[in-house]
């Protein structure tokens, strides 16, 4: 067989990333192997652009270029820094697991008094001791997106949260991803969360950078393992610097009877992508993925997500809209496949966009693939501006122009909002937006 | 002073006028009823009146408290106190009634440097005048006119205007999709905000508001015109012979 070559320059440039890297990634054996072949796809493939249909929308040569070198582990500046930066992030009441430019954080974060079974470990300690079925877990994303691919061949740490069958937890969990270094360069993590049958577990993952940082690259991904008739409610909030890049993926798979509520709000970052295939592999499963965009100046935030129900009796619903001004463009692609056998799927999927600028840019693309014949499957998306009907009769009772925007913005997102089941967190949400919101004037 | 003075306005929407030299003036405690037949300038008059835009004012002025009108935005005219009850209040998914209305009332006031109601006199007030107006308390917890009937809708209107306390009420055709009960109830409402220092303007298209609502004066529009101006008894007297006499006239 032939194999093409299709090396970039960025490919080329960057073909001895991992040889430099390498006294940096923890694992060897089998781990330093996996990691040379994701390597080695990725240098096949090169940075995702326009041609790869996945990618449609977000050309990584166009908007990234390339691939910045790691970052230096973090040095004592450099945690104080990041230390400052979290109190200004900091959730009451959750237990903070923190990476500081991709690298776990014990001083920062909340390890002792863990619930009963309640397991965290670092993903150095992981890869390190070496235990295949976690491995293999750990392995699981698909190499065949040269992201993932390069996510992992290069990822240096994360959290590896394990939680037994019937465990009762009262925190939520949160991982906060701090960038503070001053010279823009790449951070390559990945966590796993396995939550046990019978369990509920809350997780929240933030993205932000400290003051000052600026090109910084997130890459970043996830892998959750939902057992049966357990439930996550997971929120991922994007909050980077507003020169950043965050690429992240997702791999989740659920159980039977399991429930998976997750819900993704963007207002920061410069170009993100959040790409998350979601497996319904258990019957009677349930999964809710919701999410919010508010773009302004040249902000791209891409959202693309799979879910593919294998089995009969699951539910699926995603809403999702954006509200994109300036030159913003916001992307959104739903893919829903229904397996033959998975008889009485009900999936819905609902994406809206408000666009608040004549140069603001919203694409959706709902995708379904339909294999059984028994099933309900819906989809819709809208794009368009604010009424001016309603502007006009919030006005007429006394609010400017810009309380009558935000009020029907927030009008607009909040029905996506509602969906987060944790108070605390939607409140989180909320607030989120109204900063949003107020950074308009 | 009078409270509004709206002195030869000409109005054109898209290259058309639609009014022609209107003029209309009214006094703190009057009632004012404006009456026409259909697409004789009535709505266009309380919308150039509220700021609604797409309305090009080619001539003549509006006064408010003798302040040129026509150069606040709709907002500060409505913290200078003017109200419009919408003939068809839009509905606002997602914006509970009970948040909208606070938030309108403290914009209002901010906007006259006054102070924000507190949360639990706003409350109070709140539920008292919507208690007299039938109004539920699961209504206010609902979006914006969502799903409310149209007697709901006026109703909301009304509470609004209550609320508010504005110093000019324009109620453009209130009446309509109105039962006789919700009209009834709708008009007990508004007799209720009459008052020496209120105005009301009581735009309609049929008499039978007028018999509660009972206005001082009543204005007959034509053409873009007011073309015959009396006291209540001439909304009687249109009842009887229909507009078509003021067809000619204008």
């Amino acid at each position: 067989m032939n194999v093409v070559l299709a090396k970039t320059e960025t490919a080329h440039a960057q073909s001895d990333m991992l040889a430099v890297a390498r006294d940096r990634l923890p694992g060897a054996g089998k781990v330093a192997d996996t990691r040379r072949q994701a390597f080695e796809a990725y240098a096949r493939l090169g940075l995702p652009y326009r041609r790869i249909e996945d990618w449609k929308y977000t050309d990584l040569r166009v908007l990234m270029r390339e691939v910045l070198p790691l970052a230096a582990a973090p040095d004592a500046a450099a945690m104080k820094r990041a230390a400052t930066a979290l109190k200004l992030h900091a959730i009451a009441g959750v237990r903070p697991l923190v990476l500081v430019d991709g690298v776990f954080a014990p001083t920062l974060s909340e390890t002792a008094g863990l619930e009963k079974g309640l397991g965290i470990r670092t993903l150095r300690e992981a890869l390190e001791a070496g235990d295949a079925a976690l491995l293999a877990q750990l392995f699981s994303p698909d190499s065949s997106d040269a992201m993932v691919a390069l996510n992992s061949a290069m990822m240096t740490d994360g959290v590896v949260i394990e939680i037994a069958d019937g465990a009762v937890l009262e925190q939520p969990l949160h991982i906060v991803h701090i960038a503070s270094g001053m010279i823009p360069a790449a951070m390559f993590t990945r966590s796993l969360i396995r939550v046990g049958k019978h369990t509920t577990a809350t997780l929240v993952e933030s993205y932000i950078g400290a003051e000052g940082t600026k090109a910084y690259q997130v890459h970043d991904s996830l892998v959750v393992a939902i057992g049966d008739g357990a439930r996550l409610d997971h929120v991922r909030l994007i909050e980077d610097s507003r020169e950043a890049f965050n690429i992240s993926s997702a791999v989740v798979t659920l159980g039977a009877n399991a429930h998976f509520n997750t819900f993704g709000m963007n207002t920061g970052s410069l170009v993100s992508r959040y790409q998350a295939v979601i497996a319904v592999a258990g019957e009677g499963s349930r999964v809710e993925t919701n999410g919010v965009n508010l773009l302004n100046g040249r902000q791209h935030a891409d959202t693309t997500l799979f879910l593919d129900h294998a089995v009969p009796n699951c539910s699926s619903r995603e809403i999702f809209r954006a509200v994109v001004d300036d030159r913003g463009h916001s992307v959104f692609q739903g893919r829903i496949i229904v397996r033959p056998k998975a008889q009485k799927t009900d999936a819905r999927m609902m994406t809206r966009a408000l666009l608040l600028s004549d140069e603001a840019e919203a694409d959706n693309k709902p995708e379904l693939e339909i294999f059984a014949d028994d099933v309900t499957c819906g989809h819709g998306a809208t794009a368009g501006a604010l009424d001016d009907s309603l502007l006009f009769y919030l006005r007429a009772r006394g609010l400017s122009e810009k309380e009558a925007q935000a009020l029907l913005i927030q009008a607009f997102v909040g029905e996506a909002i509602e969906q987060i089941a944790n108070d605390a967190l939607r409140e989180l949400a909320v607030l989120a937006a109204q900063r949003w919101l107020a950074a308009r004037g | 002073m009078s409270l509004l003075e709206v002195k030869n306005l000409q109005v054109r929407v898209e290259e058309r006028e639609i009014l022609h030299g209107l003029s209309l003036t009214v006094n703190p405690g009057e009632v004012h009823a404006i009456m026409g037949p259909n697409g004789s300038g009535k709505s266009t008059l309380s919308h150039v009146i509220a700021g609604k835009p797409g309305y090009d004012v080619t001539g003549g002025e509006i006064l408010f408290k003798g302040e040129d009108l026509l150069e606040m935005s709709p907002d500060q005219r409505s913290a200078k106190g003017v109200f419009l009850a919408f003939q068809y209040p839009v509905e606002i998914p997602g914006v509970a009634t009970m948040t909208f209305l606070r938030t309108a009332l403290n914009a209002q006031r901010k906007a006259r440097g006054e102070s924000e109601f507190s949360t639990p006199d706003f409350l109070k007030k709140v539920r008292s005048v919507a208690a007299s107006l039938n109004i539920p308390q699961d209504m206010l917890r609902r979006g914006v006119n969502v799903g409310f009937s149209g007697g709901e809708k006026k109703r909301n209107e009304i509470l609004q205007m209550a609320l508010f306390e504005p110093s000019l009420c324009i109620l453009d055709e209130m009446d309509s999709g109105l039962d006789i009960d919700a009209l009834r109830v709708a008009a007990d409402g508004v007799n209720a905000l009459r008052s020496p220092e209120r105005a009301m303007v009581v735009i309609t298209h049929y008499q039978r508001l007028l018999n509660y609502i009972v206005p001082d004066f009543v204005h007959v529009m034509s053409k873009g015109r007011v073309v015959k101006s009396g006291g209540k008894e001439l909304a009687l007297e249109l009842e009887a012979s229909g507009y078509a006499q003021f067809e000619d006239a204008a």
